[in-house]
């Protein structure tokens, strides 16, 4: 572990049952590192992610956020609690709280949590409804906006949280074609301010653009990892070849 | 067959429309602390508290268990002969206490199956911003159950109106009790219960109208 990582994991393992999910992952992003995970479906890439904020709890393993440090296999109450608020999560399906509006989702936590004032969290939201062109939305309930629209405030909830690390779960994947592209701008803009992304998706041409790093996971492994043009254009293991063949 | 005495109907009207307010009283205190003590066991039940569960689930069982008219009698006459601060209850009070812990049992199960039919993305969202337990309970997951359980519980609040009603074996001179009064000075039984039956109906249809304006609030998220 690099002492100046955003973000520190070291054997890092998760089982459902029988089926070993996450084989001893070590991974170190560093600050604003944009890493992009790859590899065919049922591989662990979405676990991995759910894993760093304990949506779904590691069997065991290290993950390291700053100057806090869990030990998965017995992590307390406190330290969950303190590793979500140190990062952000974009879900597949948007997720977004269907008893609140648009500006609500994203001054919910700021007030809640961080303990912000209404006032303070307000000001905060309508900013970032502007960088996400959905000013007029404000104040639409989730059931009346468009799947494109709905990932959007997704991703307006988690910026406003200003974590040390920023989750993206194939935040395209839920989506109608037409809507994939707005949702893919608003990443970039996100990543064009320095924040730290973790980000898996099945848009190969958007990895190759945004990534600092690419990894590709197969098995509950990484097996292999390196800048896009690396990974895209000269794989070195078979199983990431095979894969991008089959994706390319 | 008697034609109806129409004139001893019409001058009943007022005089138990006087015992309306405590019918309501009785029905709307028992409806909040029910519905408060529901929503606590509903959520111990959602998250099976150790030990705490044991106790949730053997009070539901008891009191749904149980006749209302036999736990009444258990609190009004039976209790206070074993728990002597319980020796001078009144009916009103027993009957509130009665209609509370009943209608608990039932709504807690309500209120927990609509907890349980949120859907799993709003906990993990709530999850994800670092939510606290509680805090995800208040503010995300029981306002999206109170909609699913909104039409239940509204249903249950008309049972304890009608409910009230038992107040009066409890020696309670309430809407049914002044009645009961009424029609044994003028022997006109008929008369007088059909007024009163009248009055519970225009009590219910006029909460059924409120819900249906509950109804369309809780919605309002939901309309696209």
């Amino acid at each position: 572990m690099t002492a100046t990582a955003a973000i520190s994991l070291s054997g890092l393992t998760k089982s459902f049952g029988d089926t070993h999910v996450l084989r001893d992952i070590d991974l170190d992003i560093a600050p604003g590192e944009r890493v992009v995970v790859i590899g065919p479906s049922g591989t662990g890439k979405s676990t991995l992610l759910r894993c760093l904020n304990f949506l779904d709890r590691p069997d065991a393993g290290t993950i390291r956020v700053g100057d806090l440090t869990v030990d998965a296999g017995r992590a307390t109450k406190a330290q969950i609690l303190a590793l979500r608020r140190r990062t952000s999560f974009v879900f597949q399906n948007y997720a977004l709280f269907a008893n609140k509006t648009a500006r609500q989702n994203i001054t919910q936590a700021l007030v809640t949590v961080k303990g912000q004032s209404q006032a303070q969290a307000d000001a905060r939201a309508d900013t970032i409804l502007k960088e996400t062109g959905l000013s007029d939305k404000a104040d639409s309930y989730p059931a009346a906006l468009s799947g494109g629209q709905q990932q959007r405030v997704g991703i307006g909830r988690a910026m406003a949280l200003d974590a040390d690390l920023m989750l993206f779960d194939e935040p395209t994947s839920a989506l109608d074609p037409e809507w994939v592209g707005e949702v893919l701008d608003l990443m970039r803009r996100v990543a064009d301010k320095g924040q730290t992304m973790l980000i898996v998706t099945h848009e190969m041409q958007f990895a190759r653009e945004i990534a600092d790093r690419i990894i590709f996971m197969d098995a509950g492994r990484i097996v292999e990892q390196g800048p896009p043009a690396d990974l895209l254009d000269n794989p070195q293991d078979p199983r990431t070849v095979s894969f991008l063949r089959r994706v390319g | 067959m008697r034609a109806l005495d129409l004139e001893y109907m019409w001058g009943l009207v007022p005089v138990l429309l006087g015992y309306v307010p405590l019918t309501l009283f009785m029905a709307i205190i028992g409806m909040v602390c029910a519905l408060v003590l529901a929503s606590v066991m509903a959520v111990e039940r959602v998250f099976r508290v150790p030990i705490l569960d044991w106790v949730v689930r053997l009070f539901i069982s008891f009191f749904r268990g149980t006749p209302l008219l036999v736990q009444l009698f258990l609190f009004y006459y039976g209790l206070p002969q074993v728990l002597a601060f319980l020796g001078n209850i009144n009916g009103v009070t027993a009957t509130i206490m009665g209609l509370t812990l009943h209608f608990s049992a039932y709504m807690a199960e309500s209120i927990r199956a609509a907890i349980l039919g949120v859907d799993r993305s709003q906990w993990e969202a709530a999850q994800a911003v670092g939510m606290t337990q509680g805090q995800m309970m208040r503010q995300i997951i029981l306002p999206q159950a109170a909609r699913v359980a909104a039409p239940t519980l509204v249903n249950y609040f008309i049972d304890m109106i009608k409910g009230t009603s038992l107040a009066f074996t409890l020696g309670v001179t309430e809407l049914m009790g002044a009645t009961q009064k009424e029609a044994a000075g003028s022997f006109l039984y008929f008369e007088a219960f059909l007024v009163v039956a009248a009055i519970y109906w225009v009590m219910v249809e006029a909460l059924a109208f409120a819900q249906r304006h509950l109804e369309i609030w809780l919605n309002k998220a939901h309309a696209r």
